[in-house]
């Protein structure tokens, strides 16, 4: 019984290695035709053309990346708020309500995110922030170009708000968890030396729980990048590179979410599989990074004690 | 000694999976798969033809793409797609093709004090508006079409589909007929590279966008642009009349179009002559193989689609597509003698 059940539990985790290798092979499969006509090259084109078979993944990528840095942006300093005054600043009574509503904000379906960011976001959106925006920041030497062009409402910087407020739930559950195991004991005896709430914070509970919180970003960075219905609504959905984060855009899980189900084409298809590689690579990528960011934050650890 | 069990527990769960799917398949069900846009009718005549017969028809809308792999790997007894396919492609793949119900496809606009259907265009004017070559609604050549209209003096947002779909191939298809330079800058596909302007996702995307930018066009299902009574713009036809989007111009369309000059029904039913041909009008068709390796499973779909030729037109009508005429229809049964058994005798149906 023993054997068989060492036996079970193997063979779910090999399982899941063999998913990932097969879904791996079977997407390098798929994408050979573009893998073999446009090479590395694929990576650099901006041109997405359907009707004269030329593909190019840069316009994809670019928004992938940049909607996911707007939202990490903004997710992240909110969550690290949210989570500190839930578990170190918020009166008992309010600690149960609050905590159930962002468990429950992650619990929406994206789709609905989506919807809301159309309909409801985008246009007041339009109206209301992107005009100041432009007028703002739009004269500005740097920041100028980011906020050029018409108030549409839709487009990369709607994009990255509404992956911010999908993630935060994440991030924010994640960090309240690891907030919660620091021990008393600890933050106790630094409020005894005289240390204010920020300090405690940031000497104590931070250092104490850094692969915790680097863990909960990197989860949410990894929701950011494959959302693909709530993107797909207010992106814009245009194939074209354009600096200003307030035009179209698209992003890679959009893009196939968009055209795979019409893509006619052996060539179409074919570079949309390769996008799908391509955003498989991106999330390994960000993953191995995260891990080597955590290896060397342990390994400064040691030296510092 | 692992391998040995790993290779027992897939076997296993093979013939685990295997079995739940046959069960749920059921014995007589017709299967299919493809387009998305017919799939609100195919499932309300698969629901009345169930009632009546107690044969299922059981529709993936998955994309037009995926149902013609669907039916050349054989998985189901028919495919649908929204563009034909070219009779070189049938051949090859061994298939029937035959048109099943209409639609058009509606140039929607969102001016402010303009009543629907006040707008006429025509189909080289509304190719430039899409290159991006007129830019203003007061332009000289939409004025001129326009006398006694309003025109303000405002900008044109272009508005397109940014998912790939049957409404783009059909309106693509037609502004590639009535434009040369549309022809060659962007072209006809499912999803083409949009010289201007922004897109949606579906005709709700493309909708909310029209309806919320003031002074935009944008193209949307015929049904649709009804049911949420949208601004619809006129068009001149081949025959030079401007006509309204309505059943009676996409019947006209199809009627007026020369059939039997496109071997497989490859034909689109953008810019057909005829006084009341609306030129932006499409069919949706299915794709059958022609040699039937179970013979029982053809009969049965093709009665569903000669029972739906047949009585569907009413349901058809309801959800606001057009059936086909019935001069179409009798070329279609014409060309059901092609689906034979394996000893080559056609099909019942």
């Amino acid at each position: 019984m023993d054997a068989f059940f060492k036996n079970l539990t193997r063979f779910f985790a090999f399982f899941v290695f063999s998913i990932l290798a097969a879904i791996l092979i079977s997407l390098l499969y798929h994408s050979q035709l573009t893998l073999a006509k446009f090479g590395f090259g694929f990576l650099f084109v901006d041109e997405w053309d359907p009707v004269k078979e030329e593909f190019g993944a840069l316009v994809p990528i670019y928004g992938t990346l940049v909607s996911s840095a707007i939202a990490m942006i903004i997710a992240v300093p909110v969550s690290f708020g949210i989570a500190l005054f839930l578990t170190e600043l918020s009166p008992n009574w309010l600690k149960r309500p609050l905590g159930t509503a962002i468990e429950m904000l992650a619990a929406i379906p994206s789709i609905i995110y989506g919807m809301w960011g159309l309909f409801v976001f985008a246009p007041l959106f339009a109206e209301h922030v992107q005009p100041l925006l432009i007028q703002v920041f739009g004269p500005l030497p740097i920041f100028g170009p980011l906020f050029k062009g018409p108030a549409m409402g839709i487009g990369m910087l709607t994009a990255g708000i509404i992956l911010a407020v999908m993630v935060i739930p994440f991030i924010t559950a994640v960090m309240r968890d690891v907030f919660e195991l620091v021990p008393a004991m600890f933050k106790e005896s630094a409020y005894g030396l005289g240390a204010t709430t920020w300090e405690v914070v940031w000497h104590i509970v931070l250092p104490y729980t850094k692969s915790g919180v680097v863990g909960g970003i990197m989860l949410g960075l990894g929701r950011a990048l494959g959302e693909t219905m709530a993107v797909t609504f207010v992106i814009g959905n245009s194939h074209r590179l354009s600096a200003s984060l307030l035009a179209p855009g698209n992003s890679i899980a959009s893009s196939l979410a968009n055209e795979f189900t019409e893509a006619v084409g052996e060539l179409h298809s074919s570079a949309l599989i390769e996008l799908g590689l391509i955003l498989f690579l991106i999330t390994t990528i960000v993953l191995a990074l995260s891990k080597l960011l955590l290896m060397r934050l342990t390994l400064n650890e040691g030296k510092q004690s | 000694m692992k391998t040995l069990w790993l290779q027992k527990f897939i076997k296993c769960s093979a013939v685990g999976f295997g079995l739940a799917v046959a069960a749920a398949a059921g014995a007589a069900d017709i299967t299919g798969a493809g387009a998305t846009f017919p799939y609100p009718l195919y499932s309300k005549w698969a629901e009345a033809y169930k009632a009546k017969t107690g044969v299922g028809m059981n529709y993936q809308s998955i994309g037009s793409g995926g149902g013609i792999k669907q039916i050349t790997a054989k998985t189901v007894d028919f495919g649908a797609s929204d563009a034909p396919l070219t009779i070189e492609n049938l051949e090859k793949e061994g298939l029937v093709q035959f048109p099943m119900v209409m639609g058009g496809v509606v140039p929607v606009y969102k001016l402010e004090g303009i009543k629907p259907g006040e707008i006429r265009l025509t189909g080289p004017l509304l190719a430039d508006i899409y290159l991006g070559k007129i830019t203003k609604w007061n332009a000289p050549a939409i004025a001129a079409l326009n006398k006694g209209v309003k025109l303000p003096d405002q900008d044109i947002t272009v508005v397109a589909r940014s998912d790939g779909s049957g409404t783009t191939f059909i309106f693509t298809n037609y502004l590639s007929k009535v434009s040369a330079e549309w022809k060659e800058k962007a072209g006809n596909n499912t999803s083409v590279k949009w010289p201007a302007g922004v897109s949606g996702k579906g005709n709700e995307g493309v909708a909310a966008y029209v309806q919320r930018l003031s002074g935009s066009i944008g193209y949307v299902e015929y049904a649709y642009a009804l049911q949420n009574k949208m601004s619809y713009a006129l068009l001149q036809n081949k025959d030079g009349n401007f006509v309204a989007p309505d059943d009676k111009t996409f019947r006209a369309a199809a009627a007026n179009a020369d059939w039997g000059k496109a071997p497989g029904f490859n034909l689109m039913l953008t810019e057909q002559s005829g006084k009341d041909s609306w030129p932006l009008t499409g069919a949706t068709f299915i794709l059958m193989h022609k040699k039937q390796d179970k013979p029982e499973s053809g009969s049965i779909a093709l009665k569903f689609f000669n029972w739906a030729y047949e009585s569907g037109d009413k349901l058809a009508l309801d959800l606001d597509y057009v059936p086909m005429p019935d001069v179409v229809v009798k070329l279609v049964q014409a060309e059901w003698k092609k689906i034979q058994d394996g000893s080559g005798k056609a099909i019942a149906y």
